[in-house]
Formats: C-alpha cells, structure tokens, sequence
C-alpha cells in the first residue's frame, strides 16, 4: 500500500488535506532522514486530514513543533510526511484567575510564558532548549531545575487534544486541575516523541510569580560532600523550588534556588547559607550561567555530544557522580529530583563513549534509575544501546498498536523500536 | 449459579491460600456487596484474600484463563461503586496485604503493600521528619491501592496535587496475569508513561500490587485559620482574593449554613455562630513565609467581610477545626435520613454562579443541598438530602443531583474530582466526553485488558470490542520491532 510521496496523488491528498504543503528543505530532515513533503497544517481539523490523508496513501509521519529537539531519540525509520506545527502557534485562553493556560502545539514555551507573565503567572516549566514549543516540550517531557519544586509535565498538564494515526481527534482530561473522569491519555502522550499522536494542543495548571528569588551555591569537592549537601538541602525546611548540581571532571558546584517573597526568600537564604557550610555564597543569577544541559544544544550532526538523561534514587549521586568522573562525562541537573544530564565529547572514541554510557547505566541502575542517550551522533546511535532496560515493553507496543496499528506514526523513534 | 469458570479459580485459591482468605459462604460474600456507595449492591461469586503479590497474580492469571471478570477491592470506602462486586466474577481484596516494606527518608520514598491504609504511610513516615501528602477524609480506612486506582486527592491537592503526583512506581498485575514494573523508583522511568494511565483507572486496567510513593517533607509552620462569612459569596470573593495575591494556600475548604449545621450536630465543632459559610485556610511551609501570608490571608478575608476569624493555635484546636470539615459528609446523616454525595468540579471563578444555580435548583425542586468544597480547586461536594420513606424523594434527590454535574460541565468542569466514575458516572460520561474521546480511551482499555475482565462495566458507559489490531506494518521487520532482531 506503499506509495511514492512526491506522487501527485499523495501530493494531492496532503495539498487538500492542509494550506501549505512543500517540499523539504535542508532544514528539514530528522536527524539525517529526508522527508518525502512538508505538511503545515493551521488548524486541528487540517492536522486530522492529514492523518487521514496519510492513511489513505500509507504515509509515515513524523511530527515537528521548532524542531529544537527533533534529533532526540532514535532517527526514524521513515519520515513521508514531516508534519510541521509551528502554524499552530496561539496561546488559546489564559484565565488567570482559575491560573490555567491553553496553548496550540506549536506555540513556543516563551509565548506562553509571556500571556502568563500579564497575570504575575508562569507555567513552571523550565525551558530548557530555546524556543522549544508546547507540544515539544511535552513529546520529550523535557523539564528543568523547577521541577524540583513544581514537578514535570506530568504535574501540570490538565487537558490536551490529540490527533490519532487514523485522524480521529480526541480530548482527554479538561480545564480544570481537579479531574479523576476517565483515563489520563495526556499522561502516555508526555514523552512519547510523537509515535502514539499528534499533540495539536495542551492545557496547564499555572503557578503565582514569586516575587522574590535566589540562588544559593556551594562548592563540592567530592561525589560524597556533593552527597551531603544536596541531601542537607532536600531535608531542610527551606523549601526548595530547585537543588542543582553542576559537576565537571571531580568537582562541581551544589545550587539551590528559594523562591517566594521577598522577606521569607532573604531569612531562608541565611539560614541555608548557615546550613552549606562556609563556602556558600547566594546570588540572583542561576549557576553555569543557567543552560539546563551540559551539551551545547546547537551543534548537529557529527558534533553532537553524547546527551544522556541519568535518573535514579537521591541517594545514588555519589555514586552517579563517581561514575560520571570515571566515564568523563560533564553533569548538571537536579540533584534535589535523581535527573542529571551528563554529556560526552563528540571527539570521545567509539568505544570509550560505548563503556563510559556503560559505566553511567550501571550507576543508574544500582540505583533504581536508569540512564537513556537522548541524542548522539549517528556512529553513536548505532553502536549503543540508547535506553536501557525498559520494563514493561510489551505492555508499551500493545498500547502503541492500539493507537497506531500501522506504526505510521514517527516509527522507530522510541524504546524497542516503537 | 456459579460458572464452572469461578469454580475452577475457586480450586485454585483454595489450594494457594489459607481457608480464611476464600469466602464461597452465602452469607459472608454479601458481606462485600457494596462498598461506600451503598445503593448499588452485587453479590460476588468468589472473594478471595491473598496475602502477597504472587498470590494475586496466580488468582488474575486463573481469571484470565478462565475469562472469569475479577474486580479489585481495598478497602471498599469508595463513593462512585468502583469495587461494586461481579455477579459471575471474583473479588480480589487486598486487605492482607498490608506491609510497609520500605521507609527511605534518604530517597523521599516509601513502598508499600496495597492494602496499606493510607494515614499509616505517613505514620510511618512522620518520625523521619516526612509524611504522605494525599490525604482524602477517608484516609484512616481507605487503602493505596485503592487510592492509586481513584486518583484520590483530599484537602490538600490545591497545593500538592492528587495520588498520580505522588507515585512513582508500582507493581502492576495485568488482566492476562503478567506481573510487570510501572514506572520506577527513580523518576522518568523510559518508555511510556503507563504508571499515569493506571492511576486513576478504577481497576480497570489491571491490579497495583507494592507502590512507590513520594514522601514530602512536613513543613516547619502550619498555621490553621478558621474564617467565618455571611454568605458563600463572601467567602468565595476572599478566595478569589487570596488567589490573585499569588498566595497558594495548602487548602482552602469551604462549607455553608446547611452543611456547617450538621457537623456541628455530628461533631460539635464550634463553629461560628451564625455563619452562612466557613473558610477552612491552611497555610503551610517556611516559618517566615507564613508568617507573611497569614497577614495577607486576615485581611483579604477581613475586607471580603468575614466576621469572625480563629487561629488554631495547637495542634488540638486545629485537629477540631479539621474535624468539622472531614466528617461532614457522615455528619449529613444527622440532619437527613438519606443523602446523595456529589463529586463535581468547576473552575473556581465561577463558584458564585454555579452555587446559586444549585441554590435555585434546590428551591424549585424543594430538595435541600448542603455544600462542603475544595474551594481553592472548584472542586464541589454538594449533598442531596432526601427521605427514602417518602415516595418519589429519592428520584428527585437523584434528578436534583444530575443537574449539578450538567452545571459543572455547562461551566467547563469535570463530573468527578476526586470520587471517580466507576458504576456510578459512567452514563454521565458522553456528556463530558465525545465518542471519539471515549473510543481512544478505550484502546488504552484494549491494550491492558483486551478481553475486557478487569473491573468490567465501570467507567464506560458502553465496552468497545478489542478485536484484532491491523498487521501492516510499516518499514521495520516485526522481528526487528519485537526486538528479536535489533539492528545497533
Ligand atoms: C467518608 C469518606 C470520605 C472520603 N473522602 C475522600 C476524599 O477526601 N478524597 C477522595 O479522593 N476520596 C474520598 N473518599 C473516597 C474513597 O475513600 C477513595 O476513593 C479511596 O481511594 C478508595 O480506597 P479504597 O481502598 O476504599 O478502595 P475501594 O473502594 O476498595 O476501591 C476503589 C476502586 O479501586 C479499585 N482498586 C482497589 N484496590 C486496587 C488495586 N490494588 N489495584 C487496582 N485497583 C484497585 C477498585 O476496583 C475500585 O474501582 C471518601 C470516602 C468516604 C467513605
């Protein structure tokens, strides 16, 4: 039922399916794969025909927002239609006084950001790679320091509209933050990189502004006094909304963020200031000039590092950290979660980076996590193993083949193959 | 009446487990007719009782074999008929399987059995400083795997969130007897995230055995404040008010006259004289943090015309002030012979509108409505107060109680926020809820428990037919996709 995409009759279908349809450009390729056509479409209804369109002709599809994190993940096994959404890019309603916001896939994180801001809100959703969008932000459950405090996607998100393989639409969840009426689709659609459907719009709970924020920072000399101070930070009773730590080679900085107002963020600073030892210091800036990854999330190709996402009990950091020093990998992330970001230089040797993501899983693993390569170079795609061991896998192609028998949707990009 | 099939699932707990763990008696199975909502009652053909995690799995997988329908059961506290028992099919109760394993302060986790009560995780977890921060009123009997399948929230969920923001991993028992890991301890476990889709599925997707759950650090200052308004309206504005500060208190509980009448009947709360609402505001966290909210929370209240306002100054005070709140809904029982409790939820800035709808619904019905709510997350608890002695009254009850949930969804909100669907919203679900959104919930259904024997009948007003999935497959060998044959 294979068709050839650039046939006029697939061009057709998608040009009826949807305003703009075109060929790809440079820009336009998954992580090395050339798309057959560009789709964009403006509404949900057009996403839907497109699905339907590529449904009739046995098309695969893959979906975009900015394409800031389309290389994560395995590439895929083919891309007929790249299915852009960054048409659909308007923040749909912000009341603020119920603090939920709604947004189109495709609107960037910032967008969102700023109708919040006119209501002293935020969506506590760190952006963690610039100009991210809401749908990407959510195929990749991307999350920041915050999430400490506030949690990940998967706290904050209420309601979400997807189209499926088969372009039906569908809604799950809905305006409110209190809800328990049917199954949480949104939750298997966080994270899932496009391969169960297409996210075209998302709703979220919102959080106050704090006035007031500040960074306190301590110096770490080893895996166990980085141990040490981030669990003094955790236990406190300062209230952390973040607990960072930054880690090169075999030393690293401890990082803790206190939000809230002015005169409680100031008495908290002293006192765990008090609590880090002498060498803490407190500053309005966030550490490491505040990336979230220790990777330099502009380079493509061959210069990709090698990104990995390392989770596991709070505490294993020592022995993550001991791990990372022995791999070489540099780390940053949250020390207050278990989700570290480690990365490995491009220029790394094959094998060295293969042992080294080796060493890092193994560390993971002791303890209760787990360690996947979220993007790499080709070379390194292939030879490793990028997940890991993921319980539960044939319960996750069963739900895959549920939503998208066809395996039309971003096929290959996810665990196992899905 | 039984079928062969329970009988053989019958032989097979027999021979796994002790004598006390296999009810077959008549007069014992009615015992587990019903759970918390009580006007729905179904004898089971079998309840069995295991007492760890491989016998229930053993008992699912018989089920399974025998296409016998099985429901979960914890503690039976539930309000929408979730553990409503199968006539033809086994009830699994998981009240011995009681075990808190694991209690790790250095990890913030605890693991524990699913029968476990809930109040007992944060016992446990107190001494080291943490506790479990879903509290549902029933928390003293209601157990977590009954939790984890209801989503259960509770007082605190303004600030904290529900059941699904605090587990991280469990155990999972599958419809075709597979015993399966969920999640993680640690967090963002790879793959889908098929923990978030079985909290809150109502045992329709398989059975939680041992849970990981999040523990939280008790804060350093809790301070609860006890505000008393002429009308629901005022207390309402103060909420609003609060809100708009950027203050998120822990919980913000409202009851009105009717509502605080009878609790003061049940438990002699001592609430203030007079009050046609009552604010319930707990703020908790850094001592100076509250310190600074709690001056802003007295004079938003103050200015939105409270009359009274009562500081809990120990934890005695404050235990009482949360007990008038926590026992209104058996409180109820003390001023009506029946009553109908309501889980519906709206956004909270159409509070105002919503409450008179139901103020008028109630006059022209002549059905009284008492109203406890989560006022800080619109999540309302109207009781219908009705005589089943008196002909028709429990029918009006009902009507009076359905035009709340069409008034929840005609604002935007949800038909449950907390008690689920379970037997007793499912009809209520197309409303809410397309087709087509249904349908895809049910592939989820589909891909769990494809011949449909998990709690079947609840949460769906219609099942879907599982059928077959296509077999094309695009690109990818299905020997490569199945992992036999991974290309690195
Ligand atoms: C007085 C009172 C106050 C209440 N207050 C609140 C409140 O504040 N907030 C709130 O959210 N709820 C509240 N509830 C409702 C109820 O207590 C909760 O829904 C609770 O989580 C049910 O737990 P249970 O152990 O009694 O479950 P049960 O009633 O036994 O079962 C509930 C559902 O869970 C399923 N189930 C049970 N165990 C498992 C398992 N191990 N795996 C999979 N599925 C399972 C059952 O099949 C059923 O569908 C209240 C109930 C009462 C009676």
């Amino acid at each position: 039922m294979t068709t050839d995409v650039r046939d006029d009759a697939v061009r057709e279908a998608l040009g009826s399916a949807c305003d703009e349809v075109r060929d790809p450009g440079p820009r336009d390729r998954v992580d090395g794969v050339e798309p057959g056509l560009v789709a964009r479409p403006t509404s949900t209804e057009q996403v839907a025909e497109v699905m339907r369109a590529a449904a009739a002709h046995g098309l695969s599809v893959v979906p975009r927002g900015r394409g800031t994190k389309l290389s994560w993940g395995t590439p895929p096994r083919s891309a007929d239609v790249l299915l852009d959404l960054g048409a659909m890019d308007r923040v749909l309603d912000h009341a603020a006084g119920d603090l939920i916001v709604a947004a189109q896939a495709g609107t960037p994180l910032q967008e969102v950001q700023r109708v919040a801001a006119g209501g002293d809100q935020r969506l506590t959703l760190d952006e963690t790679v610039p100009g991210g969008t809401v749908g990407g932000v959510l195929a990749t459950n991307a999350s920041g320091a915050r999430r400490t405090g506030f949690g990940t996607a998967r706290d904050l998100l209420i309601g979400i509209t997807m189209v499926r393989a088969d372009g039906v639409v569908a809604k799950a969840g809905g305006r409110v933050v209190k809800n328990v009426a049917g199954y949480d689709i949104g939750k298997l659609l966080i994270g899932s990189a496009g391969t169960l459907g297409v996210i075209v719009d998302a709703t979220f709970r919102l959080h106050p502004v704090p006035p007031s924020s500040r960074w306190v920072s301590a110096p770490v000399s080893d895996p166990r006094h980085a141990l040490e101070l981030a669990q003094t930070a955790v236990h406190s009773q300062v209230v952390p909304a973040a607990v960072e730590i930054g880690w090169d080679g075999d030393a690293g900085q401890v990082s803790v963020l206190l939000e809230g107002r002015a005169d409680g963020v100031s008495a908290r600073v002293d006192r765990l200031r008090e609590l880090l030892g002498a060498g803490a210091t407190d500053d309005a800036r966030p550490p490491a000039g505040g990336a979230a990854y220790p990777w330099d999330v502009t380079a493509s190709g061959d210069d990709r590092s090698t990104a990995l996402k390392l989770a596991f009990c709070l505490s294993g950091l020592a022995d993550v950290l001991a791990a990372a020093s022995a791999a070489g990998a540099s780390v940053r992330g949250s020390a207050g979660s278990g989700v570290l970001y480690a990365a490995l230089p491009a220029s790394k040797a094959l094998d060295a980076t293969s042992s080294a993501v080796t060493t890092l899983r193994e560390a993971c693993l002791r303890h209760g996590g787990s360690a996947v390569v979220v993007d790499a170079a080709a070379a390194v795609k292939q030879a490793v193993d990028m997940w890991g061991p993921v319980p539960a896998l044939d319960l996750m192609r069963r739900v895959k083949d549920q939503f998208d028998p066809d395996h039309r949707l971003a096929p290959g990009r996810f665990v196992g193959g899905i | 009446m039984t079928s062969t099939g329970v009988d053989a699932v019958a032989e097979l707990a027999h021979r796994l487990l002790p004598a006390a763990g296999v009810v077959t008696d008549r007069a014992r199975l009615r015992t587990y007719e019903c759970d918390g909502l009580a006007h729905y009652r179904v004898t089971p053909a079998l309840v069995v009782i295991p007492e760890d995690s491989d016998q229930l799995a053993a008992i699912v997988r018989a089920c399974a074999e025998q296409q016998v329908p099985y429901v979960a059961r914890g503690s039976g506290t539930g309000l929408s008929g979730g553990a409503l028992p199968h006539a033809e099919g086994v009830l699994v109760v998981t009240s011995r399987m009681r075990t808190i394993r694991e209690v790790r302060r250095e990890d913030q986790r605890a693991v524990v059995d699913p029968g476990v009560i809930n109040l007992d995780v944060t016992r446990a977890a107190t001494p080291h400083g943490y506790y479990y921060a879903p509290d549902p009123s029933s928390q003293q009997i209601c157990s977590i795997g009954g939790n984890v399948a209801e989503n259960s929230g509770g007082a605190h969920c303004l600030k904290y969130g529900f059941t699904t923001n605090h587990v991280v991993g469990a155990d999972f028992v599958t419809p075709t007897g597979d015993t399966v890991r969920l999640g993680g301890d640690a967090p963002d476990a790879p793959g889908y995230d098929l923990l978030g889709a079985v909290v809150g599925s109502e045992g329709t997707l398989g059975i939680v055995t041992t849970v990981t759950v999040k523990l939280t650090r008790l804060p350093e200052e809790v301070r609860t404040l006890l505000v008393g308004f002429e009308s629901t309206d005022q207390a309402g504005a103060a909420t609003s008010a609060m809100i708009a500060a950027g203050i998120v208190p822990a919980a913000v509980e409202m009851m009105d006259a009717l509502a605080i009448e009878a609790a003061e009947a049940a438990v002699q709360c001592n609430y203030p004289d007079g009050a046609g609402a009552v604010l319930v505001i707990e703020l908790d966290g850094a001592a100076e943090d509250v310190a600074a909210e709690y001056a802003d929370v007295e004079r938003l209240c103050a200015e939105n015309g409270s009359f009274e306002q009562r500081l809990a100054t120990d934890p005695t005070d404050r235990a009482l002030i949360w007990k008038g709140r926590k026992s209104a809904f058996a409180a109820v029982g003390r001023i009506s012979p029946d009553y109908i409790v309501q889980d519906g939820v709206i956004p909270r800035t159409a509070l105002p509108e919503v409450l008179s709808a139901i103020a008028e619904l109630s006059g022209s019905s002549g059905v009284r409505v008492a109203n406890v709510f989560h006022a800080g997350d619109g999540n309302l608890h109207p009781l219908v107060l009705f005589d089943d002695a008196i002909e028709g009254a429990g029918e009006a009850a009902e009507k009076v109680s359905g035009a709340i949930l069409d008034l929840c969804i005609e604002h935007g909100g949800s038909i449950t926020g907390e008690h689920g669907v379970g037997m007793d919203k499912a009809k209520y679900m197309p409303r809410m809820y397309t087709d087509d959104d249904l349908d895809t919930m049910q592939l989820v259904r589909c891909a769990f428990d494809p011949a449909g024997i998990s709690n079947p009948g609840k949460l769906f007003p219609t099942p879907r037919l599982c059928g077959e999935v296509p077999g094309r497959h695009k690109g990818a060998h299905p020997l490569q996709e199945a992992g036999l044959a991974e290309v690195f």
